[in-house]
């Protein structure tokens, strides 16, 4: 790979960085429970929750497992759980 | 906003994979701002933990024009592009997003200067009251009592011994149109205090309460719940300001004591543990009682 | 001279300051960002005065600092907008850290350098010290002899900034008062020599939404020497091209002022004086009245500081018996810029001449003809013994305040 001057570099080049490997927990959405409010997406750090369907899902390559979505989930519908390898 | 329309508004412009410490308030910060400005923007931020966490070379994860000059002139390098554009003719926004200490100490100079000019630019500073990217460093943002590295709790001392510098004040008195502070635990009022100041010609000072958790001490999922809890105590009050007038206020509902804000965090806990902290905490209640009468906090 | 009796395509006595605003004018920056220090202030009020007219169609910063001056030029031409400042002294000295940033990131600014010296003592005589203290940050530096030549080298140091193979700040070194404030004959360029002479500038890479690009980001130990060593192959591909848009410059416009040097009876000289600036000009008078009286001397004009012209002086120093340096500053503790560097470029040679480090001129101490001789008379007996001074000759030292 041959360096670009001034180190100039192009967008979004950082989804090759796959930071779901820093995880120790993994957030599991329950979609009976989920109420399609939006805030767990609002609160992501790492823009890795997306409206599908009626509800939501998490993009596991790049969750860090910060929790912040099942804390601030109004309905409970959001659990932590450990990270298994 | 029911979510369905927001999920088809508001553009994803911050993408994964970037470095942010997991919780990070900054990056939810990043995330809103982007949202109500749009893909017609081009970015600035001086060093610190946005522009680390957020420029790997060649894993950038920024989808709009970003800029990261040096840590004192984010303001002045705005400066020139929004003058550059002005003599293309074009309508693309220019916006900083800086950290406290590249705010409040490193790039005051040329930030007044920006402010002086009215140069049509949008500064909003994400405070995490610390120089967070060299190691928790206290900066003239870090609050009262707490203890950073180079303000550290001691035998002899409680932490830092000077209270938070008015940055909203010091930008108002510049005379620009639009001021306002906004928390992450208010992100539709964070999102609109971006679309209003935007709309505005000049300058323009957003401050954002940007809890840190490795900074602050706090579980890494508490970050919205500190934020709360910080405005819940009057310790960051939640106001616009146009043209030097107070024109709105977000009023608190029970205000609550300081001491479940402070006891929350790691950095206040010696007040909790340390004889002689009680008056102590009383400073910080008092500094939040004159926020309440200040801005009519109570509700 | 009053402003608006002079105007482009014309010659006539005029100020420095003024040829040099007129031709940063003709060359139709953007954004021009400028914060005051004597000597400079001429150009940059001159340029003011211009945009207030309507006769100049660019943004006209008035910053803070000689600091944001920098940064607002470095923004304005990350958004594909040519831009220019100017300063001096300490004014250059703050700029320094935004000058290294420039250089790094491949953002050819055009600077103007009115040469003053450093507090403390504080002192508003020129020197050059301010701008050689930038010689390692990755910027081009030429260094002019009169206004004429300050004139011209603006407009050459855009189209070498801009060039696609070089892409790094130039900056224009001009002695202060001496040139800013001396009144000489100057041939204004026309409008449309400069516009055939010089492209608009399109930069392979600019802040734009269109076209998102990320600026300033950080690297590591695997990639930051190579970072660093293409700066340096841009400085060493900038010594054909500085030569080149002389050459070309010379086709459009009629003037040449040298490439990366010039010399002025080098050809067979046994004593070389080598310098730059102003300086040039009085050691030109002085060979002429020694070549009259049989000595052979001759002039190493250092036209391009950095890149360093290596080649050339070797070339140029052949057959000599001593060349002596004039430095227009100093290395304190060590020697002057210059001489370092010629000591390394002529070193592990077969037959290399002998070298006479001299400091001159610091904070205007004036270079006369008197000084030229001394000089030569110390290196021919440099040449004839091949003794090397541990010490730099400090050039009309006044022993007596010591």
């Amino acid at each position: 790979m041959k360096l670009t001057i001034g180190a100039i570099c192009g967008p979004a080049g950082s989804k090759a960085n796959r930071t779901g490997s820093w995880r120790s927990y993994r957030p599991i959405l329950d979609p009976e429970v989920c109420t399609d409010c939006g805030i767990c997406a609002i609160f992501c750090p790492d823009s890795c929750v997306f409206p599908e369907g009626e509800n939501y899902r998490i993009d596991y390559t790049y969750c860090k497992g910060c929790g912040i979505c099942a804390e601030e989930c109004p309905s409970g519908a959001i659990e932590m759980i450990v990270e298994e390898k | 906003m029911p979510a369905k329309k927001m999920r088809e508004r508001e553009p994803e412009l911050l993408a994964p994979g970037h470095r942010a410490c997991p919780g990070c308030g900054t990056a939810v910060a990043v995330r809103l701002i982007l949202k109500a400005t749009g893909k017609d923007v081009i970015l600035v931020s001086p060093t610190g933990c946005l522009e680390t966490f957020a420029s790997r070379y060649m894993e950038s994860p920024w989808e709009v024009p970003w800029m990261h000059p040096l840590f004192e002139n984010a303001a002045a390098v705005a400066s020139g592009i929004e003058a550059a554009l002005r003599f293309k003719g074009s309508q693309t926004k220019v916006v900083v997003i800086g950290g406290d200490g590249g705010t409040y100490d490193i790039g005051m100079g040329g930030l007044s200067g920006m402010f002086e000019r009215g140069q049509d630019i949008l500064y909003i500073c994400y405070d995490n009251e610390a120089y967070m990217n060299t190691g928790v460093q206290r900066s003239a943002a870090t609050p009262l009592m707490a203890s950073t590295t180079t303000s550290p709790h001691g035998r002899k001392s409680w932490g830092e011994d000077r209270p938070k510098k008015d940055m909203p004040a010091i930008a108002a008195a510049h005379g620009v149109p639009y001021v306002a502070t906004a928390s992450l635990a208010y992100p539709q009022d964070l999102m609109n205090k971006v679309r209003k100041a935007l709309s505005i010609k000049g300058s323009k000072y957003l401050q954002i309460d940007c809890p840190c958790n490795i900074g602050w001490g706090f579980p890494e999922n508490k970050t919205i719940e500190i934020a709360r809890l910080a405005f819940q105590a009057g310790l960051v009050p939640l106001f616009e300001m146009e043209n030097g007038v107070l024109t709105q206020v977000r009023t608190i509902k029970d205000r609550k004591p300081v001491e479940e804000y402070l006891k929350a965090q790691a950095r206040f806990r010696h007040l909790f543990q340390k004889e002689g902290g009680a008056e102590q905490i009383a400073k910080i209640q008092a500094l939040a009682d004159s926020n309440a009468r200040r801005y009519g906090l109570d509700g | 001279m009053k402003p608006s009796e002079v105007r482009e395509g014309q010659r006539a006595v005029m100020e420095g300051s003024w040829a040099v605003a007129q031709a940063v004018a003709l060359c139709r920056p953007g954004v021009i960002s400028a914060y005051p220090i004597t000597p400079q202030t001429h150009i940059v009020e001159d340029l003011a005065q211009m945009v207030a007219d309507g006769d100049l169609a660019a943004e006209y910063l008035r910053v803070d600092s000689e600091f944001s001056a920098a940064s607002a030029v470095y923004g304005a031409v990350a958004t594909g907008v040519r831009a220019y400042t100017a300063s001096s002294s300490q004014g250059l000295l703050l700029m320094t850290e935004v000058l290294y940033n420039m250089a790094g990131t491949r953002l050819p600014v055009v600077i103007g350098a009115a040469n003053r010296t450093l507090s403390a003592p504080i002192s508003i005589q020129p020197d050059q010290q301010d701008t050689i203290s930038l010689r390692d940050s990755g910027l081009i530096q030429l260094y002019v002899e009169d206004s004429q030549e300050a004139h011209d080298a603006h407009i050459q140091a855009f189209r070498i900034a801009e060039d696609p193979e070089i892409l790094l700040p130039v900056m224009v070194c001009m002695d202060g008062w001496l040139i800013t404030h001396t009144f000489e004959p100057v041939e204004l360029a026309s409008q449309e020599a400069v516009d055939s002479f010089l492209p608009p500038f399109k930069p392979p890479y600019s802040l734009d939404p269109t076209c998102p690009f990320t600026f300033g980001s950080f690297t590591d130990d695997d990639k930051l020497m190579e970072f660093r060593y293409m700066v340096h192959q841009a400085q060493q591909k900038g010594k054909e091209k500085i030569e080149q848009v002389a050459r070309a410059f010379e086709k459009t416009f009629g003037r040449y002022y040298g490439g990366l040097i010039d010399t002025y009876c080098a050809e067979d000289a046994e004593v070389l004086l080598l310098a730059m600036g102003t300086v040039v000009g009085t050691i030109k008078d002085a060979i002429d009245l020694m070549r009259a009286e049989g000595r052979k001397v001759g002039l190493i004009k250092i036209r391009a500081y950095r890149p360093f012209p290596a080649e050339r002086i070797r070339e140029a120093t052949k057959g000599a018996k001593a060349v002596a340096v004039l430095d227009n500053n100093i290395s304190l503790g060590a020697y002057g810029a210059v001489a370092s560097d010629v000591a390394l470029c002529l070193s592990n040679q077969i037959s290399a001449p002998a070298i006479l480090p001299c400091i001159v001129g610091l904070g205007g101490r004036e270079i006369t003809i008197d000084s030229i001789r001394s000089i030569v008379e110390r290196a021919e007996q440099m040449g004839k013994g091949r003794i090397a001074p541990a010490e730099s000759f400090w050039v009309d030292l006044h022993p007596e305040l010591l």
